[in-house]
């Protein structure tokens, strides 16, 4: 697999993605947004169109309309208007539908298509792609580990943090910005319908299992790192599309997680500063208890 | 770093010339154009223990809430400090206590997450916890009671632990202005006695509190002034 020059440029890319859209996913999960990655890959959409009608970079267009859309979303909650909802409903499906018609018009050869930017097209990376990833997952993670704690914060208690002094609306409109580039970056690797998968999937892994919001961050982006990683193989040998293969690599994770918490939920409670002691479990008649 | 040989608790530094902490002229406040509050006249001095009572509706969350600029300021000054709010920046001078009985989030938090949140307004964005950073978060911890808590999850507590972990948040930042919004609902009898007797030490080293409160309770000891609101159409 990796005698081939695309599988390692496609692997370089699940690494840079597995590891940047789960740190935003935390603190989307947090803020209980963690729907919002989906509607801006819908707007993403538009722009992708945009860029293939008329020749331009999709990636930039791209880029421009989900932050665009990002500044929008951040906006209507810093308002808290009661439409807020369905403002947000028209402008992703008004993005979709948009981005939809407009590709129509793009010229005919265009070497990318659309299911390309829907579903992920991960094996095309070029290695002029791969340096503007990796720029924009640096911006991504400089916000979101670099100016965490101040992101946490505010998720936290928004009023507290306005009467601590933090200037909350930049931060809010920060985050909105960096998950606008995080959709772009991750559309050619996952397909702009499956971006918040990866997004959301690592950070509800970290939810389970976590005990702190630092440790959710860790788990979180380890989480994305290996089923990105480990999806972009299997879809090499399966010859499976790689987005949908990576998602459901994350959603295994979830569930294998999701068992292992409840086994060990039903085990007798422990404080967390107790000193973790062996559960012996109950023995039924004539059972030797497992010796641990 | 220059402060690595601070004392554990700050003493509260009160400029020469400042003899109020809050100062409220005329103030009216509300909720966008409903008038809550109107005329409020409050200096509150260091060293002070101001208790702001009323009955229920009378306003007393409006007051600290619009103080603090999150409700609507409708008409007079807010000063902190001798400083009009438009132009105060200091904010970590001011903690504040929300009426609020749980915190929830999607992701868990300890509790040492939730209350060195509090001392975030004394750091500039980037810039990492230090030691002097860690021992105002303990000592907050142990001022209201949490200590030994801060590696537990804030969703695992009780209600009352909560509200105490809130109380933690404000006292990391060391704060010269302490406002507490019902700081001992739903908190039992020992917990608000160690409320008391941690207000009484920021009193002590200079500091300024405003606590709303419906029942004083164990507070009674460490009020210096009472002010009481009299409530939509109530007598005063």
């Amino acid at each position: 697999m990796l005698s081939y020059e695309f599988m390692r440029l496609a692997l370089a890319a699940a690494v840079l993605v597995g590891l940047t859209a789960p740190t935003v996913g935390v603190h989307l999960v947090q803020r209980r947004l963690s729907l919002i990655g989906d509607g801006l890959g819908h707007v993403a959409l538009l722009g992708v169109a945009v860029g293939l009608a008329t020749r331009s970079a999709p990636v930039l267009t791209a880029l421009l309309a989900t932050v665009a859309g990002a500044v929008v979303v951040e906006v209507l909650r810093a308002r808290r208007s009661t439409g807020t909802d369905v403002a947000l409903a028209i402008m992703f499906y008004g993005g979709l539908a948009g981005g939809v018609v407009v590709v129509t018009r793009a010229p005919a050869g265009t070497p990318i298509t659309l299911d390309g930017y829907l579903f992920g097209a991960l094996t095309t990376t070029t290695r002029g792609d791969l340096v503007v990833f990796a720029g924009m997952a640096a911006v991504v993670l400089g916000v979101t580990l670099g100016l965490g704690r101040s992101l946490f914060t505010v998720a936290l208690d928004e009023e507290h943090a306005l009467a601590s002094g933090l200037p909350v609306l930049r931060l809010n409109l920060l985050l909105a910005v960096v998950t606008a580039v995080t959709v772009t970056l991750s559309m050619r690797v996952l397909g702009l319908l499956l971006i918040s998968g990866l997004m959301v999937l690592p950070a509800g892994c970290a939810q389970l299992v976590a005990r702190s919001f630092r440790s959710s961050l860790a788990i979180a982006a380890l989480i994305g790192v290996t089923v990105s990683v480990s999806g972009t193989a299997v879809s090499f040998y399966a010859d499976t599309p790689s987005g949908g293969t990576i998602v459901l690599m994350a959603v295994a994770a979830y569930a294998v997680l999701s068992m292992a918490s409840l086994a060990r939920r039903g085990s007798p409670r422990h404080g967390p500063d107790a000193v973790p002691t062996p559960v012996q479990p109950v023995s039924r008649p004539g059972e030797v208890p497992s010796p641990r | 770093m220059l402060l690595s040989t601070r004392p554990r608790r700050a003493p509260a530094v009160v400029p020469v010339g400042c003899d109020s902490a809050l100062t409220v002229r005329g103030g009216g406040f509300g909720h966008g154009r409903d008038a809550v509050l109107t005329g409020v006249d409050l200096t509150v001095r260091p060293g002070e223990v101001v208790a702001v009572r009323g009955p229920n509706g009378a306003g007393k969350s409006t007051l600290v809430r619009g103080v603090l600029g999150l409700c609507a300021v409708q008409a007079g000054e807010v000063r902190f400090f001798d400083v009009p709010r438009a132009r105060f920046r200091d904010w970590h001078r001011v903690g504040y206590v929300p009426q609020r009985h749980t915190v929830a989030g999607g992701v868990p938090v300890t509790v040492r997450e939730l209350v060195s949140s509090g001392r975030l307004s004394r750091l500039r964005p980037w810039q990492r916890f230090g030691e002097a950073d860690r021992c105002a978060v303990d000592c907050a911890l142990e001022g209201a009671g949490l200590a030994g808590f801060d590696r537990r999850l804030v969703a695992e507590l009780s209600g009352g632990q909560q509200r105490r972990a809130l109380l933690a948040r404000a006292l990391a930042g060391d704060p010269e202005l302490l406002l507490l919004d019902e700081p001992t609902a739903g908190v039992d009898a020992a917990s608000q006695r160690v409320l008391a007797g941690t207000l009484a030490g920021l009193a002590e080293i200079g500091a300024a509190v405003v606590v709303v409160v419906h029942e004083l309770g164990p507070l009674a000891e460490v009020v210096t002034r009472t002010v009481t609101l009299p409530g939509a159409g109530a007598p005063c």
